[in-house]
């Protein structure tokens, strides 16, 4: 007999789950309670234990897939002797059902599925008025799916016409003789249209390659490049289509960190006009500084660089200059003016980028400054960061110089009034005491946001940060 | 070194770790060293005052306590899966707990009355209160699991803390009464920060009741640690209100059951309300919709998985040569057994009437009510017959 397994509300009325990963493979036996797979919710990432004992007929859902409550993930060969002891076949919760029930598929979607704490996982769907189903472009029928194997995602769209290099920049064209007018314009966006229009171009010519068939702007713009640039693209997809060795392209799924540093780049940088400032600087005292320090014994153990006396200078200069340590609060119609300094850090850790901040940095000194610095940097790295350090910042830093990068134009993590992006340290000709000598320079970069700072105390600061990094005695003029 | 997290006196290292200035500051501290009558390792430790309460203890019934701790982890193991499985709506575990919940259920008499949080499965266990219907509630089908009369116990308390104004209003019932019962509070730590805990001790002080409160200190009030709700250890709380206190460790069966006797004595003598506070660890989630490893070390778990109360427990047994195969054999049959049954229990629960939900409002008929469920019926019947639909 086989027994289906939908995914039950793991949480207090979640709507939704992520399958992690799958514990069990098609053919394994099964134990009651045996764990069959790693979930995460909006809350918490938990294991499911398996509610029968038998062998796994098959899994519905693949690892990295984000399942609606209530759909089926697996089903179960499960003996009926074996079946019987647990009782199955009570209506309870619903979130077992027989095989049997599968095969009238549409009674299934239309009964009210209730989960335990009242939200029905079906319920979503029934109150929205019904669509009508688009078809695309492509002639490619809407996918379930939301995640698909990425070979499977390259070669789809293409249709077999294209897939032959001789007709390869016809194959619009002869498409397009099959249509009927009852098709829905191409889908694409009001921007894209208009492109399209500009450049005098029809979009039922246009092949589509973003999701669904979506047309996009490279690909107005390739197509109006003309048929060689088309032609290209086609032996590519042809290439793709017959099955050459390798992939031309790796799909992942857009989630976790990516996700949302991705969110937040975006409305960060279409939120907060942003400015961003240059200068370049001779460090070369402060790199003699920096092997005083190392040298003294108050010092020894502690990891110095040119990123702890950067972020001690960044403190000071920000205490003259305290616009740029502020926040837009837009819902309020308030300026926000921080009398703390929660300092981030932007760093590069294996689930992405995350910017960690040091909680009331200026009232460190470079002492504590120089601990906190290198454990912030082993717990992000480690991966360990908790949410209460990712949350508060009020300026961050980002150290490209690690990289060998001089200047760049950083975006603003979003909520902060500034970022201060710092160079690698290299030796350079430069102008000293009016003549030519092998300094030590380094460039820096500030963003800041305009609706805060104007260019007076932006450039202000970013003056400040350059006098203390080019003469650290200059702190005596400063606080 | 260890972490401070990990301390048993959250008093004195929530000073030094919140405020480092003023940590000359010294709590004050009445409850007194953490009680104990088996070390983590198995050894039984000798103390003037507790060892006379648990002298009575025989070896069956050592046996019986470890029986009943392996069978409500084993409960609580299925009822988990069975939430993972979408059989319950929701679990709280008390993975950990169960030295305090058996240890205090267990020296209670059949005519007490208790009145536990959502967490204490282990004491309605010990009342006689079938695994099912511990998890009647959590899966939506009723509104209690039990009759509180049939048990003396009542149903599981979600309010956090509320449940001691009841004990101690039951308790001053009893006082009444003249009779020499005694009511029981059990809460938990975060429990003590909230008013209805607060008054309920200061009424209990003021008519001296006949109550005991049993706070199982598990140290994580969901994600907020005890050393940030209190500055000086939890029992010392009670003392604030005049109420006498012992701070046990509640990983360990006897002690609880010790310290326990002891402050039930006390009531039934008309010597007033007791705090008993059981120093434990939650070692699973909050409820099965939390995820304790966002907001806690997992070494702390790892050296509270050091101090676990049956294997402390079961080392006891070892030692004294009482660990034998048929012990053991039979332990395991019998949570098997009850965890079986929970299953198919559970599974085979039928879901209530949609009507069902008037029935429970009044105990005597009430025209409001009836035309409510008047019209709740005929909305159901307009769906072309089934009743089934829309019924949550």
């Amino acid at each position: 007999m086989i027994k289906e397994f939908r995914l039950p509300d793991l949480g207090e009325g979640l709507t939704e789950s992520e399958i992690l990963s799958w514990k069990v493979a098609v053919g394994d036996t099964v134990t009651l309670n045996q764990v069959i797979a790693e979930v995460e919710t909006a809350k918490a990432v938990v294991e499911l234990p398996s509610p029968f004992a038998g062998t796994v007929a098959a899994l519905h859902e693949q690892a990295g897939s984000v399942v609606e409550v209530g759909k089926p993930i697996v089903s179960f060969e499960v003996d009926d002797a074996g079946a019987s002891p647990s009782g199955v076949g009570g209506t309870g919760a619903g979130a077992t059902s027989e095989g049997a029930s599968a095969e009238n598929p549409a009674e299934t979607a239309a009964k009210r599925e209730p989960n335990l704490v009242g939200y029905g996982a079906v319920v979503e769907r029934s109150g929205r008025p019904a669509r009508r189903q688009r078809t695309f472009a492509g002639g490619v029928a809407e996918r379930e799916a939301t995640v698909e194997p990425a070979v499977e995602a390259a070669v789809e769209p293409v249709s077999a016409a294209e897939a032959l290099p001789a007709v390869e920049s016809m194959a619009p064209f002869a498409a397009q003789g099959e249509r009927t007018a009852e098709k829905e314009r191409p889908r694409s966006t009001p921007p894209v249209r208009k492109l399209a229009r500009d450049l005098g171009i029809d979009l039922e010519m246009v092949k589509g390659t973003g999701p669904r068939g979506l047309i996009t702007r490279s690909d107005v713009q390739d197509f109006a490049a003309g048929p060689q640039a088309q032609g290209a693209g086609s032996e590519v997809h042809a290439a793709a289509a017959v099955g050459a060795s390798g992939e031309r392209e790796t799909r992942t799924p857009i989630k976790g960190v990516r996700k949302f540093t991705a969110a937040a780049m975006v409305q960060s940088a279409f939120t907060a006009p942003h400015v961003t400032e240059f200068l370049t600087v001779d460090v070369t005292p402060t790199m003699e500084l920096l092997t005083r320090l190392k040298a003294r014994r108050e010092f020894a153990g502690y990891k110095l660089t040119p990123l702890t006396i950067a972020a001690k200078a960044v403190l000071i200069a920000l205490r003259r200059n305290p616009t740029l340590n502020s926040r837009w609060d837009d819902r309020a119609q308030e300026i926000v003016q921080f009398n703390y300094v929660n300092l981030g850090i932007a760093a590069a850790t294996p689930r992405g980028l995350t910017v960690p901040n040091i909680k009331d940095a200026d009232r460190m000194t470079l002492l504590e400054l120089s601990t906190a610095l290198s454990a912030l940097t082993d717990t992000a790295r480690s991966g360990k960061t908790s949410p209460a350090d990712l949350t508060g910042g009020t300026i961050s830093i980002t150290n490209i110089g690690v990289f060998g990068i001089d200047a760049g134009t950083p975006i603003l993590n979003p909520g902060e009034a500034a970022i201060v992006a710092l160079g690698s340290v290299r030796k350079a000709p430069w102008v000293h005491n009016d003549e030519l000598a092998v300094r030590q320079v380094m460039s820096l970069s500030l963003s800041f946001d305009h609706r805060l700072v104007d260019g007076e105390q932006g450039s202000k600061f970013l003056a400040d940060l350059g006098a203390i990094l080019s003469d650290p005695a200059m702190v005596m003029t400063m606080i | 070194m260890r972490s401070t997290v990990l301390t048993d006196k959250p008093g004195q290292d929530a000073y030094q770790a919140s405020n480092p200035g003023i940590s000359a500051v010294s709590p004050r501290r009445t409850g007194g060293d953490l009680v104990q009558l088996i070390s983590p390792e198995g050894e039984r430790i000798s103390h003037p005052e507790f060892d006379l309460w648990v002298s009575d203890v025989t070896d069956e019934q050592l046996c019986s306590l470890y029986e009943d701790m392996t069978v409500i982890r084993r409960i609580d193991a299925e009822a988990t899966a069975l939430q993972r499985q979408g059989e319950l709506a929701l679990w709280p575990p008390l993975l950990g707990q169960e030295a305090s919940q058996i240890g205090s259920g267990r020296a209670l008499r059949d005519d007490d009355f208790v009145f536990p949080s959502y967490r204490d499965n282990g004491v309605a266990y010990c009342r006689g209160v079938e695994p099912t219907d511990l998890v009647r509630a959590w899966r939506g089908n009723a509104s209690a699991g039990w009759d509180p009369y049939r048990y003396n116990i009542a149903t599981q308390q979600i309010i956090i803390g509320s449940q001691s104004l009841h004990a101690t209003g039951y308790a001053m019932g009893i006082q009444y009464d003249g009779s020499d019962s005694v009511a029981v509070g059990l809460f938990g730590d975060g429990a003590t920060s909230e008013g209805d805990v607060n008054e309920a001790m200061v009424f209990a002080a003021s008519f001296q009741v006949p109550v005991v409160f049993i706070c199982q200190n598990n140290h994580w009030a969901i994600s907020e640690p005890v050393r940030i709700q209190s500055h000086i250890q939890i029992a010392d709380r009670a003392s604030g209100f005049g109420i006498p206190s012992t701070r046990v460790d509640g990983n360990d069966v006897l002690a609880v059951l010790a310290a326990t006797r002891i402050a039930l004595d006390r009531a039934r003598k008309g010597g007033g309300p007791t705090f008993i506070e059981a120093v434990t660890y939650r070692m699973g989630p909050h409820t099965t919709a939390d995820d304790p490893t966002r907001y806690r070390d997992a070494n702390e778990l790892e050296d509270w998985a050091a101090k676990d109360p049956i294997a402390r427990l079961k080392a006891l047994l070892r030692t004294k040569g009482l660990l034998t195969e048929e012990v053991e054999a039979k332990t395991q049959a019998k949570a098997d057994e009850v965890a079986r049954s929970l299953r198919a229990g559970v599974i085979n629960m039928p879901d209530p009437a949609p009507l069902d939900l008037f029935k429970h409002v009044y105990s005597t008929p009430n025209s409001w009510i009836e035309r409510q469920k008047d019209h709740y019926s005929r909305y159901l019947e307009s769906f072309s017959g089934s009743t089934q639909e829309g019924a949550l």
